[in-house]
């Protein structure tokens, strides 16, 4: 599974302050480890508290560059710093994210083909979060259209399913599931599918539980990435888990090892 | 009609085996296998660098149950490893050899890990060529035996075995402190191959230098589970799983000399046809296919088959 790791994200209060202070060392070694870990790539949020949003996506971006070539998705709602941090990565950038409506994606999808980056597609738009799997999926064949309208290959696609915390929105954890298996029924070859993990279990109590848990029932149906924790080692042992329990690697006793030294 | 290609994330890995003297060695040629970025021969679709190779047979003491058809080519040389090794060479035309240590077994002379280890090092002084070096294939006795021969063929990057999950830490270390590469045996078990050779990696030991053998089935006796293994194994290694990368080996012509249709007489099963061809078909039938499956090593005796598959490496290996 492609993974996509949270933590560089000003939401975090250690991330928020080494943006305002200007502390690339703690930014880096978070790059590092969440890389040693066995992130694929990086999620680069500012954070809702960043005082100059679009400086603080080109610091970040050119503090992770300077120690990683790996792919960054470049998380913001705003298109002006979304830019920003597309035209500093150096790597492979991932726009993290569209929605399904369409001035959106008029926007973004553009973006795509001018940065050869891939995107990620909200399976929501103005009226919200659609409550079944069929109107996930009627919103996620919209963004497959439009995608292809635009010339975009579908591995540079990824449908995310939009998951609700399961204490104030628990149908949605079943119907999201059966998003992911919708999405790959939509053409041939189908998009990828992702997941924002960690949203599942907000104010839960044992947050790791739930995140690994559902991370293993959404490999069971089809998941291709992720963006999660990379340091919560739980996780990462359940998902290498699931992946050999679906077959994706050759079981050995010493699986995980394995599966890390890659 | 356009060709569906399949694009691999991943390839084998490539394995040297011999040093000449610029790499510390006293070989006049070196042997690369390994290496390919997709199937078996299919060159349309990726590059495969390094053709199979074939090694020839030669044990330090006479084969107690080869039959007459397979001792006929070497009958004058069978009881002198050193002999033997030159007439592979000279007279067979064959660049790379395995030297079977049979008399260290317990069960025929039970010779000493130093008498085995000046063998070896007749045997590198008297040809030049690439070398295989293997045990009995006892898990104990081998441990006695292959440091010491490992240390005497110390900077000719040899191809040394047989480690198994019994004694695997010896011969890793062996190897590692000789500088050569080795060979991880399974009981025709895909998840023992793949634990196998995580823990001859976490012993520090590259995994650019291992070379799976997934034990082999002769034709009638097994080919199939071999071959099944091996498809899956190399399948793994194109889809990017580097526990399972690695160049294999078949031990042809060890499993092909005992069965019944390599030794059985014209006379007691006439309807077999004539004995003189029989086992070196049964040894050609079993190696080919096993080139199909991703063999990178072909470990056989008879001249006769060796030729016929060498043969058909050089048609398998021309591009479209």
């Amino acid at each position: 599974m492609f993974v996509i790791g949270e933590r560089i994200n000003g939401m975090f209060n250690d991330v928020a302050r080494a943006i305002k202070d200007g502390d690339k060392v703690m930014i880096q070694e978070l790059a590092r480890k969440q890389i040693e870990a066995g992130a694929d790539a990086l999620d680069v949020n500012v954070g809702p508290g960043a005082e100059v949003p679009l400086r603080a996506m080109e610091w970040l971006v050119n503090t992770i560059g300077e120690v990683t070539d790996v792919p960054l998705a470049i998380d913001t709602p705003k298109f002006e710093v979304m830019e920003a941090g597309l035209k500093l990565c150096k790597s492979k950038a991932i726009i993290n994210s569209t929605s399904g409506d369409r001035e959106k994606l008029d926007k973004l999808l553009p973006l795509v083909r001018r940065y050869n980056a891939s995107i990620i597609g909200l399976t929501m738009n103005k009226s919200g979060i659609p409550q079944t799997a069929e109107s996930r999926a009627e919103i996620a064949a919209q963004i497959v259209t439009s995608a292809q309208e635009y010339g975009i290959d579908m591995n540079e696609l990824y449908i995310d399913g939009v998951i609700l915390p399961v204490n104030v929105a628990q149908d949605h954890s079943r119907e999201v599931l059966e998003t992911i298996r919708e999405c790959k029924l939509l053409c041939d070859p189908s998009p990828r599918t992702i997941l924002g993990l960690s949203n599942v279990s907000q104010k839960t109590l044992d947050r790791s539980l739930v995140n690994r848990t559902y991370l293993a029932m959404a490999i069971a149906c089809g998941l291709d990435a992720a963006i999660l924790d990379p340091l919560d080692n739980d996780l990462m042992n359940s998902m290498i888990t699931a992946e050999l329990l679906m077959g994706k690697q050759i079981y050995c006793d010493n699986y995980l090892e394995a599966y890390k030294k890659k | 009609m356009e060709k569906a290609t399949e694009k691999w994330a991943s390839k084998v890995n490539e394995v040297t085996i011999g040093a000449t003297e610029k790499e510390g060695g006293t070989r006049s040629s070196i042997i690369k296998v390994g290496g390919a970025n997709t199937l078996p021969f299919l060159h349309f679709e990726g590059v495969i660098p390094n053709p199979p190779v074939i090694a020839m047979e030669v044990w330090d003491m006479e084969p107690p149950d080869w039959p007459a058809v397979l001792k006929k080519p070497f009958v004058d040389v069978l009881g002198d490893p050193v002999e033997w090794a030159k007439k592979c060479v000279n007279e067979y035309g064959v660049n790379f050899l395995c030297l079977r240590l049979a008399s260290t077994s317990p069960d025929t002379k039970n010779s000493s890990p130093e008498e085995a280890a000046r063998t070896v090092k007749r045997v590198l002084e008297a040809v030049s060529v690439p070398l295989m070096i293997i045990g009995c294939n006892q898990a104990e006795k081998d441990t006695e035996v292959i440091p010491p021969v490992s240390e005497a063929a110390k900077g000719e990057n040899c191809l040394v075995g047989i480690a198994v999950q019994a004694n695997y830490k010896t011969i890793t270390a062996a190897c590692q402190s000789g500088g050569h590469s080795i060979i991880a045996e399974s009981p025709i078990d895909i998840n023992l191959a793949k634990q196998l050779n995580i823990l001859i990696s976490d012993m520090g030991f590259p995994l650019e230098k291992i070379v799976m053998h997934p034990a082999t089935g002769a034709l009638g006796y097994g080919l199939e589970y071999t071959y099944s293994i091996m498809e899956r194994s190399r399948l793994a290694a194109l889809q990017g799983d580097r526990m399972m990368s690695m160049p294999m080996v078949n031990f042809v012509g060890q499993e092909v000399w005992r069965a019944k249709e390599a030794k059985t007489s014209e006379q007691e099963a006439p309807q077999w046809g004539p004995i003189a061809s029989r086992g070196p078909l049964w040894e050609v039938t079993t190696a080919v296919s096993y080139l199909q499956a991703g063999a990178d090593i072909l470990v056989m005796c008879h001249p006769k088959a060796i030729e016929s598959v060498k043969k058909t490496i050089k048609e398998l290996m021309q591009k479209e």
